[in-house]
């Protein structure tokens, strides 16, 4: 039963075009690329002691929210359950969990001693009357009680999927007031479903497109605090930040992280001119990477380094390039109709994330690193700028309303391009940037 | 009769000097400072657009800025007949410096944008010194598609948000 949700998850991650009639006895029904989740239960966390009953409650509605926003699950309501869970230690009843058609069981316990919150939890595969994985055990203060509703989480869809889970972690984007020709931009930095919104820096100069560092305690991002872009690199700790020096007379922007944090790759123009550059972030130096009159911007390296993914008008138009990560020869990879912009490459190394323009239309889409399967998960007025989930199966990105009343959102996509969800924030959100998956 | 001429010749003088300085020390773009009490003579008010040497004239009667087509930041010939009035401005005002501001409508991507706007303010730039405006008086910026000033969603407004907007401030060297 284990390989049987197994398989049927990862046949249910893949695009809906295939046929899953050969599968085993659990059936993923899919009608017209609809595909139906795995239904599971997350009765509240049992309190160990008096004080923990509420967190308990809490933490479990975190991680059912976290399973279910991803599509592949879905809950069974609390009011149609048989039987409950008031003792972790004792069996499960199986026969009431069948009845009821959950195919997965969540259950917890917490225990909150001062300011310490201890949560544990198993994992049970219904259909086959055993228990999933071992059962862990995360230890914590009661303030971080969502981090670690967001670790069950990722373990439960870890073990049920294959895959690393992404809900531990954090997303810094810009977030926006205002009507369009008044509009007010600060960092802020949140949970990835949009709890624990703190703002880096108040809405005086503005700022755009802040990008996370590969362990996800610093932030580059483009501020007009001179009066003129300039790239800056923020400690999300301590909220200190300072401008890192570019040639003079230029105007410097869309910086991203090497992989290993040291290295900075941005556009800088001079003149009418504008290239690509990377900077060793210790000693600020610089080095030209691009040469060509055209403009080259919006760089982002493959994981492991060695390569950049940038967009270049050279051809006329906005389109998607690949060089090695010292310059050198680039190789066009967009051929579609359109204009192609934002590339940014997937964790995995595999797929590169995009946003095109055709026809009027904005759309966010993937393709290989060849250039090979172009996929368009999104269309609206205006969607831009994505980013990837720490394990490469969501996009996240803005997308902004028609008119005088326009106004940015966050959303979030599967690279399927089903399950396409706002992620609510206080205010208007733009320009994110997902964390890697937090220690 | 004589002398009275020369008295009035002089306050005019000394009226034209001081809008100078009026137009100069109001500093960043149109905020209208000036000194009423300058104001003596022919109607001119320090600081307005009726003082040829003040901000004001520069963004209402020479035209602080120029327009493109989608996509482009090649000069059209209206925006090169404006930039011909900027030029003998600021030939004729030596001691103001500009930012030249260069903007793109929201059809596009942000960094592609700021790229673009940058391209549309150099080219401004570019033509000023082709007319003899020494280029250290100037400095280009781009705001990209952030900052446009009509906000609907159509042609009508994004005509008049592409565009390279030269905006004056105090001489560096007065």
């Amino acid at each position: 039963m284990m390989v049987r949700i197994f398989t049927a998850l990862m046949a249910l991650m893949m695009t809906a075009t295939l046929s899953f009639a050969q599968q085993g006895p659990l059936r993923i029904e899919i009608t017209e690329g609809v595909i139906e989740p795995l239904p599971f239960a997350t009765p509240n966390f049992v309190a160990e002691n008096g004080s923990s009953a509420e967190i308990g409650a809490q933490l479990a509605r975190v991680v059912a929210a976290d399973l279910q926003n991803t599509g592949l699950f879905r809950e069974i309501p609390a009011t149609a359950y048989i039987s409950n869970v008031t003792d972790f230690g004792s069996a499960i009843q199986y026969p009431d969990w069948k009845a009821i058609n959950a195919q997965a069981l969540v259950t917890g316990a917490v225990n909150v001693s001062g300011n310490n919150l201890t949560v544990k939890f198993r994992l049970y595969d219904i259909f086959s009357g055993a228990e999933l994985g071992n059962g862990l055990q995360f230890q914590g203060t009661t303030e971080g009680w969502r981090r670690m509703a967001h670790k069950v989480a990722d373990a439960v869809y870890s073990r049920i999927t294959g895959e690393t889970g992404y809900f531990d972690s954090r997303v810094v984007f810009v977030s926006e007031t205002g009507p369009k020709n008044k509009r007010q931009k600060r960092l802020a930095v949140m949970d990835y479903d949009g709890a624990g919104v703190k703002y880096l820096t108040d809405s005086r100069s503005l700022v755009l497109a802040p990008r996370f560092s590969p362990t996800g305690d610093r932030v580059l991002y483009t501020s007009y605090e001179t009066g003129f872009p300039r790239i800056y690199v923020l400690d999300v700790g301590s909220v200190q930040r300072r401008v890192l020096e570019s040639g003079e007379g230029s105007i410097s922007f869309a910086p991203r992280f090497s992989p290993n944090g040291q290295t900075v790759v941005y556009s800088q123009a001079t003149g009418s001119n504008t290239d690509i550059y990377t900077m060793d972030i210790a000693s600020g130096r610089s080095t030209r990477r691009t040469s060509a009159p055209s403009i080259e911007t919006a760089p982002s390296y493959s994981p492991d380094g060695n390569s950049i993914v940038f967009e270049s008008d050279r051809s006329g138009a906005q389109q998607l390039y690949i060089m090695s990560a010292n310059g050198g020869e680039a190789k066009r990879i967009s051929f579609g109709q359109g204009r192609y912009g934002t590339p940014v490459w997937s964790p995995r190394g595999d797929l590169v994330a995009f946003t095109k323009q055709s026809k009027g239309r904005f759309h966010i889409g993937v393709m290989r690193v060849d250039g090979s399967e172009e996929r368009l998960l999104t269309a609206s007025f205006l969607d831009e700028g994505p980013t990837w989930s720490p394990n490469g199966r969501v996009i996240m990105f803005h997308r902004e309303t028609q008119g005088a009343g326009g106004r940015s959102t966050l959303y979030s996509v599967d690279i399927t391009g089903r399950n396409l969800r706002p992620v609510r924030t206080p205010e208007g959100g733009s320009d994110p940037s997902w964390s890697p998956l937090q220690k | 009769m004589k002398l009275t001429t020369k008295v009035i010749l002089m306050m005019g003088a000394l009226s034209m000097a001081a809008c100078t300085n009026a137009g100069k020390l109001g500093g960043g773009a149109g905020d209208g400072a000036f000194d009423p009490n300058a104001a003596v003579n022919s109607g001119v008010i320090a600081g307005s657009a009726s003082d040829p040497a003040s901000t004001a004239y520069f963004q209402q009667a020479v035209g602080d800025r120029v327009t493109f087509e989608v996509d482009q930041s090649s000069l059209t010939a209206v925006g090169r007949a404006t930039l011909d009035g900027q030029a003998t401005w600021l030939l004729t005002n030596a001691d103001y410096t500009a930012i030249i501001e260069g903007h793109a409508d929201e059809q596009g991507t942000r960094e592609y944008n700021i790229a673009l706007g940058n391209r549309r303010a150099d080219a401004a730039r570019s033509y000023l010194v082709s007319k003899g405006v020494p280029s250290s008086r100037m400095q280009i910026v781009s705001y990209g598609k952030e900052r446009p000033i009509e906000i609907c969603s159509e042609e009508a407004c994004y005509a008049k948000n592409r565009r390279a907007v030269t905006v004056l401030a105090g001489g560096l060297t007065g």
